[in-house]
Parts: structure tokens; sequence; C-alpha cells
């Protein structure tokens, strides 16, 4: 609040154009077929391109420490939601016949 | 205990502007807390009218009051509107508004405009959900659960499902407020470990409000567009999950219990300090135990899930972690009980409802403990047992808390005294009426009552009756109080600035206080509950 980061507009030009690239990427690999990694390949760039977002155009990379907590806890709240929601798909089918 | 003059101060919020524009664009946190009061206490009424006809249908075996359609609206607007439109917001908004401000010593929440909003949106929230209770009614049940709410219920279910989705960002940006103010505005000298108890309570509430709101809002939003559009996120047919709602939903609806009763329970704390006249016993435990449960109470949502085909294996890991809970609930619970040990204690009405929270959220605390275990879970599923539990918690427990906090700062609030007989008498019948009415349920539902229909074997009629008979009592105790605090709005004596004789900033300015609240700004030199502090005169 008290001192405002100012960016130079070069970096949000690389930011875009990185993002613009990790959308060409995205498409380029789901014409691949890498079977069970074709989710997993099209999650690491779709979180890698939300990170660059929170951290740039959110400017959460020049924020105060507590920002930096409350980024990091939400994500982990959002971790919690899909962590334990997994254990139940992964091991449905676990000890069960037929 | 109470030397002021009793008469109102000249100046104060209430006084300090008047017609509607004065109340519709207020952003005095105070007047804020009354509009919400009102809206709240409307809702409360509107629930509690199904409930009444819910009860009424329940008083014979056959279905014969209202047809099994209507029924099944009436119990799914009852849990709408009490669970969304009163429980959730009830504490947090009405006496968390009015009281953070006071209780740290500043003039306003951080955010006044975005308070006056957040109302704003629960009214418009409420009125989807009012449009759809008129035009048709719902018949999902309060959890919308798919394939039901998506695919075959033909009643309004999107208009429910928006009112609810609006009414969210309502309860995210309230506690977003809180948390700032807490963080930021703060007294001099009054550092975290001098709070009182009810903030520490209200933060770890607000903590939920913004970590799991956005989830159940999401979720709710992908019913109404499944419906509408035909997704595939819940309709197997087209790839889905059924069982993902219910994931997603209980990932919030589990912790908005504790958004209803965590409130509740710092309540209790202010008022067992205030008539015991000591200081809590194990501060800063308590207020540990309270972001416990809030955290904790993140990581048990799928005990609602039990029988719902999840794996065996999750459901083990979920049936004790859900264990842990009892944890922070019995440390508060003992504590309380510690600090009543020796204490001086004056049994005025507010105490008399801590009281009641306290015997009835154990109650309701320990058949969770029940619930929470594997099998005896599979057995009472989907039974009154569920609906006794639940109403231990959210009546007995958040409501019980509401009703003794909206007494023990009564006067504050409208600077006037309520009749403390009537106010007795009634905190009596509210006990009473809400065993009689639960207590037979929790038996009803053992010996295999379920849940949800509205005729039901002729061997649960004597349960039931004393049930229905207990509702009404109820019923009468919660007219009581709506009567004499309205009356004592205009006819109630001056309360003057403090009294309960108690220890806290809110009670270090008039009632009613000032728009700004203090004429200067407080500093602090003492602990929460200092009450040796307050007769050696150490509390400024
Ligand atoms: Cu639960």
């Amino acid at each position: 609040m008290s001192q405002t980061h100012v960016v130079p507009t070069r970096v949000y030009y690389t930011i875009f154009a990185i993002l613009m690239f990790c959308t060409y990427l995205t498409v380029q690999v789901a014409f691949l077929d890498l079977g069970a990694l074709n989710t997993v390949a099209a999650l690491a760039i779709a979180v890698f391109k939300a990170v660059l977002v929170v951290l740039f155009f959110m400017h959460v990379k020049y924020s105060t420490r507590l920002t930096w907590v409350v980024v990091i806890g939400g994500a982990f709240w959002l971790g919690i939601l899909l962590a334990l929601t997994m254990t139940d798909y992964l091991s449905r089918a676990w000890g069960t016949f037929g | 205990m109470q030397t002021t003059v009793a008469a109102l101060p000249p100046r104060h919020y209430l006084n300090d502007g008047f017609g509607i524009r004065s109340w519709l664009f207020t952003r005095d946190h105070k007047r804020i807390a009354l509009l919400y009061l009102a809206t709240i206490t409307l809702f409360f009424f509107i629930g509690g009218a199904m409930a009444v006809l819910i009860r009424l249908e329940l008083a014979t075996p056959a279905g014969d009051l209202v047809t099994d359609e209507t029924y099944n609206k009436l119990f799914t607007m009852h849990g709408v509107m009490m669970v969304f439109f009163f429980l959730i917001p009830s504490i947090p908004a009405t006496l968390g508004n009015f009281l953070v401000p006071l209780m740290i010593g500043a003039k306003d929440l951080a955010f006044p405009k975005l308070n006056l909003l957040s109302w704003y949106i629960f009214v418009v929230g409420g009125l989807f959900t009012l449009y759809a209770l008129i035009s048709g009614g719902v018949d999902t049940g309060w959890t919308f659960y798919t394939p039901f709410s998506t695919i075959s219920s033909t009643s309004k279910v999107v208009p429910t499902a928006l009112g609810v989705f609006i009414t969210g960002f309502s309860s995210i940006l309230t506690g977003l407020n809180f948390i700032v103010t807490i963080h930021r505005m703060r007294a001099p000298g009054m550092t975290w470990f001098r709070m009182p108890l009810f903030l520490w309570s209200i933060y770890a509430t607000s903590l939920i409000m913004v970590l799991g709101t956005p989830v159940i809002a999401i979720t709710i939003l992908l019913v109404a567009a499944e419906r509408l559009f035909h997704f595939g996120f819940f309709d197997p047919a087209v790839g889905g999950d059924p069982v993902l709602f219910q994931h997603l939903f209980w990932f919030y609806s589990h912790p908005a219990v504790y958004i209803m009763v965590l409130p509740s329970m710092g309540v209790v704390s202010e008022v067992v300090a205030a008539f015991c006249r000591k200081p809590v016993f194990g501060y800063r435990i308590v207020a540990f135990a309270s972001v416990a449960i809030a955290v904790l109470g993140f990581l048990v949502w799928a005990h609602h899930m039990f029988v719902a085909g999840i794996s065996v294996y999750a459901a083990m890991i979920f049936s004790v972690l859900s264990m842990l809970v009892a944890i922070p609930s019995a440390v508060k619970v003992f504590n309380w009980t510690a600090t009543m040990y020796r204490g001086s204690i004056s049994w005025q009405t507010p105490m008399l409802y801590a009281m009641g929270f306290i015997g009835l959220f154990t109650i309701g605390g320990l058949t969770g403990v029940f619930l929470a275990t594997l099998a005896v879970n599979v057995h009472v599923t989907d039974t009154y047992f569920i609906v006794a539990h639940f109403h231990y918690i959210m009546v007995g427990g958040a409501l019980m808390g509401y009703l003794g906090g909206l007494h023990y700062w009564w006067p504050k609030i409208s600077g006037r005294l309520y009749p403390e007989f009537l106010a007795k008498l009634s905190a009596g019948i509210i006990f009473l009426g809400f065993n009689l009415t639960f207590f037979p349920q929790f038996v009803a539902g053992y010996l295999g009552m379920p849940r949800r229909y509205h005729a039901y074997p002729p061997d649960f009629q004597v349960l039931n009756v004393l049930s229905s008979a207990g509702a009404s009592i109820l019923g009468v105790g919660y007219l009581i109080p709506m009567a004499y605090l309205m009356w004592s709005l205009r006819y109630g004596r001056a309360a003057g600035s403090n009294p309960f004789g108690a220890v806290g900033l809110e009670w270090m300015t008039t009632s009613p206080p000032p728009t700004e609240n203090f004429a200067t700004t407080p500093v602090v030199a003492w602990d929460a509950y200092d009450y040796k502090g307050e007769v050696e005169g150490r509390v400024a």
C-alpha cells in the first residue's frame, strides 16, 4: 500500500508472449496420443500459465509476505479439496469384485 | 453495578439521520447490522412457517395435510431459508458487524461500502429464492443432490440455485471485511492475544467463509448449468459422476456448520466470562481451538457420503478425521466449565442461553461422534437421528448462542433494557420446547424412521406427536422475545453504557454508541476479561 511497484511494460509483453506460446503448445499436445498423460500434460501447461498470471499480472511477485500467505493458503485449500476427493476416486475399485 | 445516569445519550448512531435514505445508504457498520437483523428475522419466520407445516403434517401417520410433492417443497424451503438465509449470516452479519469494530476500538470496518454492498447482495439472493418459493418452490432438499436436481426434478431449481449462488458473495465479502479489519484496524495495545474470544471465533469463521464459499457457489452454478445446457459434470450418461457433486457440496457445507456454530461459541465465551466475572479459563487454548475447528472442519466432509458409494478406504480416513473435530470442541466445553468453577455466577438471561448452548451443543457434538463411526452411520443414515443431531447443533447450538448474544448486546444495540423476567421465562420455554421437539427424533431415527417422508408407520406416532407438541412450545418461545425486544425499543428503560458490568471496549462507549463509536481512539492496557483489573481500577 505504501509503495507501488512499477513494472516495465516489457515484462507484460514477455509474459503475454509466453502465455500465447503455451496456448499453442496446448493445441499441439492435444494432437499427440500420450495415453493417460494427455490430461496431465494439458493440466501442467494450464497450471504453469495460471502461476504466471498470478505472479506477474496480479503483481503477487512484488507483494508483501502476507499476500503470499493468502495466495499459497488459497492454493493449499484447493489442494485439500483435490487430494481428499482423489482418495475416494483412486481407491474406489480396490477390493471390489466383478 | 451501574453508576451512570440512566438516560440515552443525546447523540448516537440511531438518531444520526432519519428516514429511509439514511438507512439504505448508510455506511455505518452498526446500522448495516440492524438491516441484516431485520432481513434475517424475516427469513427466520418464513423458514419457521415451513417448519410449522412440517410438524403439523407429521402429527398423524397418514400423509393427509399436504401432498407428498408439497411436503418435499416444504422441507426443502425450510432448509434453504434456515441454512443460507438465516443461520449462516445470523451472528456474523448482525452481532459480528455491530461488534467487530467496537471490540477492537475502531470507527468502522475496513471497507464500509463493501459492507453495505454485501447486504444488498444478500437481499438480491434472498429475493431470487423467494421468487422460487412463490412461483412453485423447489423439491430437491436443501442439498440439491444430483442427478435428481439436474435431471429429474421439475421444480424451480435454477432460481433457487442462483439465489444461493448470489448470497454466497455476500458471505465472502463479509468474511473478507472482518479478516482485513481484525488485521489492520486494532486500537493501540489491542494485541491478538488481548482480543475478546468472540473476535477469534469471528476470525476463524471468516476464514471458512472466504476459503469455502467459492466452492459451493461454483458447484451450485454447475448444477444450474447442467440443468439448462446438459453439460456432463454430474450426469454419468455424458461422462459425469453424481458423487462428485456431493464431494464439492460437502467440502463447503460441512465447514458451513462451523460458520454457524463458531460465532455462537464466541458469544458463549463472552457471556460466561461476564456472568462469572472471571477470565475464560485457558484463553489461548480456546482461541486456537476456534482456528483448529475451522481448519479441521475442511478435512471431514465425506462423512455425509458413507453410503453414497464412495471408496471404503476413503470412508475410513474421513471417519477418523471427523472424530478429530471433537477435540477442539471438547476443549471449549471443558474450558467454559472450568471458567464457571468458583466464579460468582449470576443467572441472567444471556447466561441461561449460554448454559443451554453448552448442554445442547455437547449432545449434538457427541451424537456427531456416533455418526462419524462408520458402522453406526450406515444404520442411521437418512433417518430422524440425523435430523435430531443437526438440529441440536444448529438450533440448540447456533440459535441458542445467537439469542444469548442478542440479549447480551441488546442494551448496547438499542440503548434499552428488555424485561428480564419475560426474557428468562422465554429462555426456559425455548429450552423445554427445543428438547421436546428434537429428543424424540433421536429415538424415532434410531428405531428406523426415515427422514423426508410425509407419511410414516403408526408405530412412530407417539414420538412424532411429542415432537410436534414441542415445536408449538418452541414457536411460542421465539415469538415472546420478538415481541418484548420490539417493545423495549420504545418503552425499555435506558440501559446505561455497561448494564452488566462487563469488561470490553464495546462497554466503554455509550449505549447506543455514537456513529464514530469512540470519542477518542482507546488505548488498551489490559487483557481480555480482566475482571480483577476492573475491580482494582486497572481497566480504564
Ligand atoms: Cu458434516
